[in-house]
């Protein structure tokens, strides 16, 4: 099997700054488009009367998304270079469809935010990086593009990069990149153009092909939210109870001191396996089996969890929110919860404060969020939630809001400090 | 320590997104079509829920037009597998008038199997069907959710599809209404060769190079058989080729090729410059022909 690192991304930025067409080209110019496809496109594009072809289709896949020339939803992409793998989640720019640029970086480790030179720094450019923040990414690559209709000019690449600057300090990522483009020329995205001799970083191509994401790996604070309870009732496996799930942190082997949540009974992991093979210890992102020593109750939405820093249980807590649907969130809205495995009937106490999208300041008690925005609401629930306030990016912070009405996502959650 | 590598990560999503189906639906069914997805599906369920059996039967919408050896190759892994299948037949709703049959050089059977499919689905009460369709393999597919809900009458709304955030999915639905679950999603054709090299899993012989009379029809080699409607220009003869995907014999593309087993086939893809689904005469028929059957309820 090949060892090459995986990278999730996605795309994101403003209405026609050139998001599909940027991902076009880095897979065309990669040689990553099979022939069928570019045949494809190609003759969609000579159908059309386009003067050239028009590589956004590569991504633009449905049937509305080409007669409107826009994205509609996420479409996803697969390519490699020696030593990695991509895969690649092109967003909408559209404000109609933020619910499907937040589904594209909800699990995306690194996002490229698009901005169309002429234009600067746009409103729906700061939503989008305002929830690139809210999702935790903690690296984007700015590409500044359509670089050929401002002259190839340094002086607006650096007026941009500073305009950019001055809102980005205002959130918490790790590492920003600058890189002026072209898409539909193709400079700066697999190969270094000769039309930007200031420019004296690498294509974006190498910029992904060197770039580290954090370690997505920890030995500690092991977390295994139950998904279901293995009992097979067949001959030899009689007594076999077995609690199926995917480790979401950490690491568990076989002996460790656990604890059950949300009961907090400890017990040992007596075996773990994977399919039919037994293995001695299971690491993220891994999905296994595994028994424990003692009869204890477990079941779906349990999570079984180290024995130390567990996590703390609460039934008032406030979250960060982007609301998705096109009815407002008022106060007092009852919604079900859902928090990996576990499904919990909440109520929103009250709306604290929502986000201006222009220079991200808070607006107090506002009396609704609506759809697309962005703000803070103290959650009342049912049952308590896992709550943890010390572990970075823990798995417990991400929860998803359903309208039990129509049975709609409604809104994403990320939980922060907490008194 | 190192983190785990791309297959073994890909494999634990999707095992991730079938442990979901079976704790979140009544009466899920695997698609199983006897190609090397849906095997490979059928496998991953497998380890799944080992040392348990499969808690689910496994769904083939048959038109009849099958290749012999995948049927013979479907009977056998049932019994291996320790699995019920379920057949919907396209001919008994062609029997019952439901659907009918197309004429001409072109007719297939193959958007015949849509009303099939939603009708074993409302009989059967099916609330869940997981499918083997990846998102590498054409534009619309590349859309799709993991978890992608279909509507009283099964269809699919591609501009309306539900967010889907992180690893969090809303399965609730409506009685009447149902999901297709996508869990190898993230996998290429190149990842489902590996993975059956890795766990050495067994395949129709069609997947291999052998000889066969075939015809050639727009630049496509078509497997003679008596499915076939032949016009004045088709000529039989006799190649030397294998198939890349597995769909009913009137619509399945072959390619010219030696390569006898699993080495050599993942040896021979990698001069591949097209997709595996070029070949197929189903997705020509018009540049939207898989959108515009996926929305009517099609795989």
């Amino acid at each position: 099997m090949q060892k090459k690192t995986l990278i999730r991304f996605n795309t994101a930025g403003s209405v026609d700054d050139g998001k599909s067409t940027l991902i076009g080209r880095l897979l065309y110019d990669s040689k990553s488009v099979p022939l069928d496809q570019l045949k494809n496109i190609e003759n969609a594009s000579k159908k059309n009367g386009y003067d050239y072809t028009d590589l956004s289709l590569i991504t633009d896949g449905l049937k509305s998304e080409r007669e409107q020339g826009i994205t509609i939803d996420v479409a996803y992409r697969y390519f490699e270079t020696t030593n990695k793998k991509f895969i690649i989640a092109d967003s909408p720019g559209h404000v109609q469809y933020t619910r499907n640029m937040v589904t594209a970086a909800s699990t995306a480790d690194l996002s490229l935010i698009l901005i169309d030179a002429r234009k600067g720094v746009l409103s729906q450019t700061k939503r989008h990086l305002f929830i690139s923040s809210f999702i935790n990414i903690e690296k984007i690559i700015v590409c500044i593009n359509k670089m050929d209709l401002v002259d190839y000019s340094e002086k607006i690449f650096n007026k941009i990069v500073n305009q950019f600057k001055n809102i980005s300090e205002k959130l918490n990522f790790e590492s920003i990149i600058f890189i002026p483009i072209s898409a539909l020329h193709g400079d700066n995205i697999v190969n270094k153009t000769k039309n930007m001799k200031w420019y004296s970083e690498l294509s974006l191509l190498d910029i992904l092909n060197e770039i580290k994401t954090s370690p997505q790996y920890s030995i500690d604070n092991p977390r295994f939210p139950v998904q279901c309870v293995i009992r097979p009732r067949r001959k030899n496996y009689e007594d076999f109870r077995g609690f199926a799930g995917m480790v979401e942190n950490g690491v568990f082997c076989s002996g460790d001191e656990i604890v059950v949540m949300p009961s907090k009974i400890s017990s040992k992991i007596k075996k773990i396996f994977f399919g039919k093979k037994e293995i001695k210890k299971a690491q993220k992102n891994m999905s296994v089996t595994i028994t424990v020593k003692d009869e204890i109750d477990i079941g779906r939405g349990d999570w079984i969890v180290g024995n130390k820093n567990i996590p703390v249980l609460k039934s008032k807590f406030n979250v960060k929110i982007v609301w998705m649907s096109r009815a407002p969130l008022i106060n007092k809205a009852k919604l079900i919860l859902k928090q990996k495995t576990r499904e919990i009937s909440v109520l929103v106490n009250l709306i604290l404060s929502k986000y201006n999208n222009e220079d991200f300041s808070l607006k107090s008690k506002p009396n609704k969020l609506e759809i697309n925005e962005i703000g803070e609401v103290e959650i009342i629930s049912s049952e308590p939630i896992f709550f943890e306030n010390e572990i970075i990016n823990s798995p417990c912070a991400n929860m998803i809001l359903i309208d039990n009405l129509n049975n709609q996502t409604v809104g994403a959650c990320v939980i922060g400090k907490n008194e | 320590m190192n983190s785990l590598n791309y297959l073994g990560e890909i494999e634990s999503e999707a095992i991730y997104v079938i442990r979901e189906v079976a704790a979140s639906f009544e009466n899920p069914v695997i698609l199983f079509s006897g190609g090397k997805d849906s095997i490979v599906l059928t496998h991953l369920a497998k380890k799944a829920f080992y040392p348990a059996r499969i808690p689910f039967s496994l769904l083939h919408i048959d038109t009849g037009h099958n290749f012999p050896e995948t049927i013979k190759f479907r009977d056998q892994f049932v019994q291996e597998m320790k699995i019920n299948l379920q057949v919907g037949l396209v001919q008994e709703m062609i029997d019952s008038g439901k659907v009918s049959e197309e004429n001409g050089l072109y007719a297939s059977r193959n958007s015949l199997q849509i009303d099939t499919l939603l009708n074993t689905i409302e009989k059967s009460k099916i609330d869940a069907a997981i499918g083997g369709a990846r998102r590498d393999e054409e534009k619309s597919r590349a859309k799709e959710r993991f978890f992608s809900h279909r509507n009283v009458f099964g269809h699919w709304e591609p501009k309306n599809q539900r967010p889907e955030l992180w690893n969090i999915f809303n399965t609730r639905k409506k009685m009447g209404e149902h999901f297709r679950v996508f869990p190898i999603s993230n996998w290429t054709e190149i990842n489902i060769w590996e993975y059956i090299k890795h766990d050495k899993i067994q395949l129709p012989s069609i997947y291999f190079a052998h000889n066969r009379k075939c015809i050639v029809r727009d630049n496509i080699i078509l497997p003679y058989s008596n499915y076939l409607n032949l016009g004045e220009k088709d000529k039989i003869i006799n190649m030397r080729v294998r198939f890349r995907t597995c769909g009913d014999m009137p619509i399945t593309g072959a390619i010219k090729s030696n390569a006898r087993n699993v080495d050599e086939v993942i040896e021979e893809m990698q001069s591949f410059n097209t997709t595996e689904r070029g070949s197929r005469f189903d997705d020509k028929r018009s540049e939207t022909a898989m959108e515009d059957r996926k929305i009517k309820g099609y795989f």
